[in-house]
């Protein structure tokens, strides 16, 4: 960052396209070197088709309709699963950061709760929904919940004290207070939590889908291992990979948005 | 073209220029028609916190339009009976009282942390301190003008982090007068700023102070200060007032002065010798 800084380069042509580039050229070396492994035959066929093959099975899975299909139930599976958990979450981490009887009633079942890893509920779950759509939904709400609830908590918890005495002084109400000095104060918090959370999605999504689903991606990897179809299972691995960095890449977008006035985020 | 020169200069020469800029009379004549300062009573005053007596029994009363500023040691209830006129904290015994009934944006408090909000821009965070006339639709003109006082119209679309320490304490100063305060009490504002700029930072508040007429109290430890600033000094000591000095010098004040740096030093005795009789 530093050097490509200390060269100067007319404005227009410096940050976006030098630094959209540099973030590729790793997975890019990467794939380079698999390339020639395989095609060398350095690294066999049976452990890791080439990156060509694969790129020829997505393509093939493509045309079928069947890779969009299941790129599309796994994202609708995320996006639900986690709308429903975080905002479960938020509402917790809202209520219980604001008010001290609701933290009294409720924070101490919730910090028991978290500790049941919650994959460990996959069997329970299975006997309870089957292998529907509410299986995965709901073991997705779950992971996705604590770390949004935990950081929303803590962000409305360290809002600076002489910031909500100020508020006061200026005659907020509890309203202004909150929509002006809170939850802004929270928000830096609160995205730490999104980003936990988004992991927590792909990881919980993709475990469910392998052990129990009829479609999605996870179960496309599974039947793709069933015939020995070892390009569509690294295919399957690398979609979660790009699938990770687009949600990443939005909590990011979405931070630089409204955390604009944060010093972290404040580009010269 | 006062005006115009302005960002260009540094804080310490802008603050000073400040007092013959044209604004600050328009600012009086506003003033004027309504009521100005607020005088204050106070009688009996008594507060503790726990077992720790901090304000043993205050009798005080502070004409309008005053500048008082308060002395002494950390820990002697300065700064406790600072948040007890402005009313934050509730009182044990004893009354305030300003002669008449009073809104809330009539009195307001400076920190010695701006206290900005850093995700609201400067103009946004000069507006909070309309208080219920936030929603108003001259809220931005009246923000902008309390902008221009305190010598930051170029800064009204920053955020708070890019500012100084000074222009920061500034847009806090900015924010507090915005509402035209009748009581305006300071807490050590000036505590957290470089020399230069606390000096700097000191001829603003004097021609604020001057141009406005609100009562105006200053908690500050800078014995210099007090003296610099404050028609009045009021040492502290142990929860009373232990001495109420005049100052008389003329206005604005010369630095270093004979007349101020005796008074200067006739207080600090009084506060040291305290300290050698504990």
């Amino acid at each position: 960052m530093s050097l490509i800084d200390s060269i100067p380069l007319p404005r227009s042509v410096r940050l976006p396209r030098v630094d959209g580039l540099i973030q590729w050229i790793v997975p890019l070396a990467i794939i380079a070197i698999w390339q020639v492994a395989s095609v060398t035959g350095f690294v066999p066929t049976r452990v890791l088709p080439a990156p060509s093959d694969v790129v020829l099975a997505g393509w093939k899975l493509l045309l079928s309709g069947e890779l969009v299909r299941n790129i599309w139930v796994s994202f609708w599976r995320a996006s639900i699963g986690f709308l429903i958990g975080g905002s479960i979450g938020f509402a917790f981490g809202l209520a219980n950061g604001l008010s001290q009887l609701s933290a009294k009633l409720t924070d101490t079942t919730l910090q028991m709760v978290r500790n049941v890893p919650h994959l460990a509920l996959i069997p329970l779950v299975i006997l309870w929904f089957g292998i529907d759509e509410s299986a995965k939904l709901f073991l997705v709400a779950l992971g996705v919940f604590f770390p949004i609830y935990l950081n929303t908590l803590h962000g409305i918890r360290t809002v600076d004290p002489q910031l909500i005495e100020m508020g006061r002084i200026y005659g907020m109400t509890d309203g202004e207070l909150f929509r002006r000095v809170i939850f802004p104060g929270a928000l830096p918090s609160i995205f730490v939590g999104i980003r936990f959370a988004l992991g927590i999605m792909w990881l919980t999504l993709i475990v469910a889908e392998t052990i129990a689903a009829s479609s999605g991606l996870g179960y496309m990897a599974m039947q793709a291992r069933e015939f020995m179809l070892i390009d569509v299972v690294v295919l399957s691995i690398l979609i979660y990979a790009l699938l990770g960095k687009l949600a990443d890449s939005a909590s990011r977008v979405l931070e630089r948005l409204t955390l604009s006035w944060h010093p972290a985020f404040q580009k010269r | 073209m006062q005006t115009a020169v302005r960002s260009s200069l540094p804080e310490t020469e802008l603050a000073s220029r400040a007092n013959f800029t044209p604004h600050a009379r328009v600012v009086r004549e506003e003033r004027s028609a309504s009521a100005v300062g607020l005088p204050l009573s106070i009688r009996g005053l008594r507060k503790s916190f726990g077992d720790n007596e901090v304000l043993r029994g205050i009798d005080l009363h502070i004409p309008a339009g005053q500048f008082v500023a308060i002395v002494g040691k950390s820990g002697c209830g300065k700064s406790t009976l600072l948040r007890l006129i402005a009313g934050l904290d509730k009182i044990d015994a004893g009354s305030i009282s300003f002669g008449q009934e009073i809104q809330p944006e009539d009195i307001r408090v400076m920190f010695q942390e701006p206290r900005l909000l850093p995700w609201a821009r400067v103009l946004a965070n000069v507006e909070v301190g309309l208080g219920r006339d936030r929603a108003s639709g001259d809220a931005h003109a009246r923000a902008e003008k309390a902008l221009i006082e305190v010598g930051l119209a170029d800064k009204r679309d920053q955020w708070p982090s890019v500012l100084s320490g000074g222009q920061k304490q500034r847009v806090a100063l900015g924010r507090a007068l915005v509402s035209r305060p009748r009581v305006l009490a300071f807490d050590e504002p000036l505590g957290a700023l470089d020399a230069l700029t606390r000096i700097s930072m000191q001829r603003l508040l004097e021609r604020v102070w001057r141009d406005q007429g609100f009562t105006a109290i200053l908690v500050t430890h800078d014995v210099s200060e007090a003296v610099a600033l404050a028609d009045r000094v009021l040492v502290i000591e142990e929860g009373r007032i232990a001495h109420d000095v005049s100052v008389n010098a003329g206005r604005p004040r010369q630095r270093g002065s004979v007349e101020l740096a005796g008074l200067e030093g006739s207080i600090l005795s009084h506060l040291l010798s305290a300290d050698d009789r504990t």
